[in-house]
């Protein structure tokens, strides 16, 4: 009898740890998916946070980062900052704010070399190549070079003045006989760091240094320029210059005989 | 007396048997052990001497010794990402170190949210709060896969964007912003709805380094167990107080005095509270020398 009530019990406990373990189960999957979607947020990270330097993308790096805070604790400018909780950044991990602190380009890189993990990639050697993001004039109407002052404060800034960020020099129509030097950013060379975002004389930057994902777009895939093909090519890939019928759409509203409303006409 | 009074203040017995410091002496070299790290770490930022750097999820000591969380490594590499020399080094170094010493040593001695949820042990044995939601034994074990198989799916760490272990750590270091709340949340979770539901129950490191340390040498020892007298205290403060029974009780069933399981995190609050100092440190072959 004793043995039949022990055999009962562990059945009861068999069943009742069945039980547990599939609910455990349950909610830790639900979790588990909560977590997921959470982090699928997250990851969707605020256009004016920047990696530190060598960062994988974005990906990869929250998958390699340990958040372990060694890269800011080397940085000796105190550039870097890791996220916390309810961040618009994937908590724990480095970042910067190119307003407020921007990063400035040391020669021996020393948040790469903190980094244990490899989420920092070693291979980044030449502080020149790299990538954290890429600086977009991103307001026309408020840059005051663009509108025929002469500030030049983000292109004297750049650590890669004349490669950069070059000043384009174009016609002032306003006044009719000054010129406008237009900052434009070469986003092959621009590393990033943010100098120029943070030296805007402006109330809010005009120029802004943005993940490179959100700063650039992406031709399609089959997509060719015209005169580099030709240039590779050293010919003309078209030979002869094909005629299209012109239709100018001059005449079509007096064809349709309807009175055109408003334009400047 | 009688037996409410008693309970009122665990350790009583032990308190006049001993004297309060030599019963709460294991609690205190725990937390300094757990503050004098923290203190370690903290050296850095607050007076600039940088003996070590990092924190608890990745370190770097003296300049070259490298230490990682190897919990958190696992989790990197199930997230498809090849972790450095460095990162694997620190990893094992301190995979070692738990293995030997017992790897809920962590738990006990090192991890900072251990003071929130020892306190909120402490005040609701204060407060005579009986009322506990049960949760699975298991359920830890389940998150620890969660935590490995998520990343497979998602490509990075999952766990680490609520883990409230790091979070405090860090946070104490590079500033906590919105952190406390999670740290607060867990408090009122273990005084008001579950008895030592977070690291008991759920915490996946604590899962983690209990598996970690299922071989370690060093372990709790009832070697006194014939003098045992059932007040029970022992039960009352220990954290996993499952664990005890088959050591304390289990000398007819030919079991040795040894606390075996891997869950016990060695934390020595046992060896403080009892008046007939039945429990010491010892090792887990002391128990196949006994049988």
């Amino acid at each position: 009898m004793a043995t039949k009530k022990a055999n009962n019990q562990q059945a009861l406990s068999r069943r009742q740890f069945l039980t547990d373990s599939g609910h455990a189960a349950c909610s830790v999957g639900l979790l588990g998916l909560g977590l997921g979607m959470y982090g699928e947020q997250s990851k969707t990270h605020a256009a004016l946070a920047l990696r530190p330097p060598g960062a994988l993308i974005e990906d990869d790096f929250l998958g390699a980062c340990v958040r372990c805070g060694l890269c800011v604790e080397d940085c000796p400018y105190d550039t870097l900052k890791l996220a916390r909780l309810f961040e618009p950044v994937t908590t724990g991990t480095p970042y910067f704010d190119a307003r407020k602190v921007p990063c400035e380009m040391c020669d021996d890189i020393p948040c790469v070399k903190a980094c244990p993990t490899g989420a920092l990639d070693p291979q980044l050697t030449n502080i020149d190549d790299a990538r954290m993001g890429v600086a977009v004039l991103i307001d026309r109407e408020t840059c005051l070079n663009m509108q025929g002052l002469r500030c030049d404060v983000c292109y004297r800034v750049c650590p890669l003045i004349e490669e950069a960020i070059t000043l384009n020099l174009l016609q002032n129509t306003r006044t009719g006989v000054h010129a406008i030097f237009e900052p434009v950013v070469h986003s092959d060379i621009c590393t990033g760091c943010g100098k120029c975002e943070h030296a805007c004389v402006l109330e809010e930057a005009a120029i802004k240094v943005m993940p490179r994902e959100l700063a650039k777009g992406e031709l399609g895939k089959h997509y060719r320029w015209g005169w580099e093909e030709k240039e590779k090519a050293g010919k003309e890939l078209v030979p002869d210059i094909i005629d299209l019928p012109n239709r100018m759409p001059s005449n079509s509203a007096e064809k349709l005989n309807i009175a055109p409303t408003g334009g400047k006409k | 007396m009688s037996a409410p009074a008693k309970s009122a203040v665990i350790g009583q017995d032990a308190i006049v048997e001993k004297g309060w410091l030599k019963t709460h002496q294991w609690l205190l070299l725990r937390r300094v052990s757990q503050l004098s790290i923290l203190g370690l770490f903290l050296l850095g930022p607050l007076a600039g001497i940088w003996w070590i750097k990092g924190n608890l999820s990745a370190s770097l000591l003296f300049g070259t010794i490298p230490m990682a969380d190897p919990f958190l490594v696992l989790q990197t590499f199930f997230s498809g990402h090849q972790p450095e020399l460095t990162a694997l080094a620190g990893a094992l170094i301190i995979f070692a170190f738990y293995f030997i010493v017992g790897g809920r040593v962590f738990c006990s001695w090192v991890c900072p949210v251990n003071i929130v949820t020892d306190s909120a042990g402490w005040l609701r044995r204060r407060l005579g709060l009986r009322k506990s939601t049960q949760l699975s034994r298991s359920l830890r074990y389940w998150i620890l896969i969660m935590c490995l198989i998520t990343p497979l799916f998602t490509g990075y760490v999952v766990w680490e964007l609520v883990n409230p272990v790091s979070m405090l750590h860090r946070g104490l270091l590079f500033g906590m912003g919105m952190g406390w709340t999670l740290i607060i949340a867990i408090f009122l979770f273990d005084l008001f709805i579950s008895r030592r539901g977070w690291c008991g129950h759920i915490c996946p490191m604590g899962a983690f380094y209990s598996l970690v340390g299922k071989f370690s040498p060093l372990k709790v020892s009832a070697a006194n167990r014939s003098k045992c007298n059932d007040c029970m205290d022992c039960y009352a403060v220990c954290p996993e107080p499952q664990v005890i029974r088959p050591a304390l009780k289990g000398e007819a069933k030919g079991v040795g005095p040894v606390i075996i399981a891997s869950d016990c995190t060695n934390c020595g609050r046992c060896i403080d509270i009892c008046a007939k100092d039945v429990f010491h440190y010892s090792s887990r072959f002391a128990n196949e020398a006994e049988k």
